[in-house]
């Protein structure tokens, strides 16, 4: 089956073809960054505006760069939530009526079981069941996930996403929009040893997390070595920024390996925007290995917001006979754990 | 003879209609909130009704805009996907000639008389432009405005006209400063009607005046609402 997949839920239109038999055949991506690091975060209506733009010539591009064409596709999935409702609607109304006019039919997917599914497109696919940890700009979540749509929430943040609170560290060091890279890259430069941030919630236990804390501790530490303008001196921006990372990556790791211990699992899958964070992965790799355990994510381009992970979600839910009626509907708020599991638990096969 | 379906979902309602073979064809519901949802089902009874395939159509007219900024996008997401799918061109029609072509439609007006036509843009603004009408047409007078209602009846084509050859139509006529506007008559709860998008489509088709979906925009006339630009301290 071919699955023509459409993600428009925030700020990058992504658009992408997946064969179940043959895997990924193409896929675009159109990021909006430049216009919205001007504002220094997402503007709803100007991300929505976007969408209509790109979508179409993206999907023109995908065809072209696979060598097929609209008559080749065997069905369309979308992102229909959580996100931007203004955002999503676009994604979703343009899928839907495709997938009438081709005859074809539709799915509506679950953005955060696209982010954890987005490893599967690798060569080397975790397989079932393992602990997920969700690092987006909008979620932090660990997942216990038996199979597809077989996920049971283990922990998740009670304030700030780990994105949203690399986004807003990022800010307060006069760093451009997205800040997750930006602050990664400022961090080389660091010195580990000058500053310790708070690491939240990590002597409580439970696999909660709590980001708020810390940002305000970076707030503090910002406005403590302030310079006339505002700002830190170059050297102790950098420094603020390694310590900042390496504290929320601590959180992340300490209850990573928490979480497996809970459940006896030996995989962890991470995934999202921030699974990106080369410290991050580093850090896991490290810890895990010492506990008989591996850690598996996506490659860089299919972390952050992507249409390859929903092309393959939908794809698989296709297959288990899932089907969108012609009214369409998104969901803004739609937490993880409401999913239809699917019956068919089928290891994923090797992608090389 | 040309096979065209229109879309409107520009204000609370969903509004769709076909020609074909010189009939006409429509269905209007309000449903706010509702768009997405409804529109689809609609089109598809509407056509399998008529027994209309998408690709029997020679194009789809879409309500292009200025309304609501939602609105005009799930209808053309909608409008690009079915264009797109079977390769037809698509025909961007403006809500507010479309409610002129309405007001022409109820027999109010007479040859030469001039129409007002106003929506409400919320944060005190309205949407608006004027039409004349003539041989039966309603012609677009002015361009399209966003603006305060109480720089409209400043506008230099409405200063000489006499209260008798005036209509005033639409939603956004009740703000105080268009309720001073003398008019022979007023229709507020005109709205824009799809089928009344048929006969711009129609003419637009003859003249070549289409687009492929992948270029066809709303128009949202609100391109600079005072979204705070970042200061960057170095
Ligand atoms: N290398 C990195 N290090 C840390 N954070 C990163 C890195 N790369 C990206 N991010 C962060 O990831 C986030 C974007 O990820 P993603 O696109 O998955 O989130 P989103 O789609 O905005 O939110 P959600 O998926 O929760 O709806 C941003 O907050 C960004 O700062
Ligand atoms: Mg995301």
């Amino acid at each position: 089956m071919r699955v023509l997949g459409i993600e428009t839920s925030c700020d990058e239109t992504g658009i992408a073809l997946y064969d179940s038999e043959k895997g990924l055949l193409g896929h675009s991506l159109f990021s909006q960054i430049a216009v919205h690091s001007e504002y220094g975060g997402v503007v709803p209506e100007l991300a929505s505006r976007d969408h209509v733009r790109k979508t179409l010539p993206l999907i023109n591009e995908v065809l072209a760069s696979s060598g097929l064409t609209k008559q080749d596709i065997d069905a369309v999935a979308y992102t229909s939530g959580p996100g931007l409702v203004g955002a999503l609607m676009v994604g979703a109304c343009i899928g839907r009526a495709l997938a009438y006019g081709w005859n074809v039919p539709a799915v509506g997917v679950h953005h955060m079981e696209g982010h954890l599914l987005a490893p599967m497109l690798e060569d080397t696919p975790p397989e079932f069941p393992f602990v997920a940890l969700l690092v987006s700009g909008g979620h932090t979540q660990l997942v216990q996930v038996d199979g597809i749509g077989h996920y049971s929430l283990l922990g998740e943040s009670l304030d700030d996403a780990a994105g949203e609170a690399f986004d807003k560290a990022a800010k307060m060091l006069d760093l451009d929009y997205p800040g997750g890279p930006q602050v990664a890259r400022l961090a080389e430069q660091g010195n580990p040893e000058r500053f310790t941030f708070p690491r939240p919630m990590v002597d409580r236990p439970g696999l909660d997390f709590s980001f708020s804390g810390l940002k305000t501790f970076t707030l503090n530490t910002v406005a403590e070595h302030a310079l006339e303008d505002g700002l830190p001196d170059d050297q102790t921006c950098a420094d603020i920024a390694c310590a900042f990372q390496e504290a929320v990556v601590d959180t992340l790791v300490i209850k990573c390996r928490r979480a497996l211990q809970q459940t006896g699992f030996k995989t962890l899958v991470i995934a999202g925007g921030v699974s990106a964070n080369t410290r991050l992965r580093e850090r896991l790799e490290a810890a895990l290995a010492k506990i008989g355990a591996k850690v598996f994510y996506a490659r860089h381009e299919f972390c952050t917001d992507n249409g390859a992970m929903i092309a393959y979600a939908g794809c698989q839910r296709l297959l288990a006979g899932q089907t969108e009626e012609l009214g369409v509907s998104v969901t803004p708020r739609w937490p993880l754990d409401t999913l239809e599991p699917l019956d068919d638990q089928a290891a994923p096969e090797s992608n090389s | 003879m040309s096979t065209i379906l229109a879309v409107d979902t520009s204000c609370d309602a969903c509004s769709i209609a076909l020609l074909k073979d010189g009939q006409v064809y429509a269905e209007f519901i309000q449903a706010p909130r509702q768009h997405s949802q409804r529109l689809l089902p609609m089109i598809d009874a509407l056509l399998k009704k008529h027994s209309v395939d998408l690709s029997d159509l020679d194009a789809i007219a879409y309500g292009r805009g200025p309304g609501s900024f939602t609105g005009l996008r799930i209808c053309l997401s909608v409008v690009q996907g079915l264009a797109f799918s079977v390769d037809l061109p698509v025909i961007p029609v403006s809500t507010l000639h479309t409610m002129a072509v309405g007001a022409v439609n109820t027999g109010l007006a007479k040859d030469q008389d001039l129409i007002l036509v106003a929506l409400d843009a919320r944060m005190e603004e309205v949407y608006w432009s004027l039409y004349r009408l003539q041989d039966g047409q309603a012609v677009p007078v002015t361009e399209e405005f966003v603006c305060s209602p109480s720089d409209v009846p400043g506008h230099g084509d409405l200063g000489f006209v006499a209260a008798q050859n005036l209509i005033k139509v639409g939603a956004g006529c009740h703000y105080p400063a268009l309720e001073g506007i003398d008019a022979a008559s007023e229709i507020r709860e005109l709205l824009p009607r799809a089928e009344h998008m048929l006969g711009l489509a129609q003419y637009a088709l003859k003249e070549g005046q289409v687009h492929m979906a992948e270029n066809s925009q709303p128009v949202y006339l609100r391109d600079s609402v005072a979204w705070k630009k970042r200061q960057r301290i170095r």
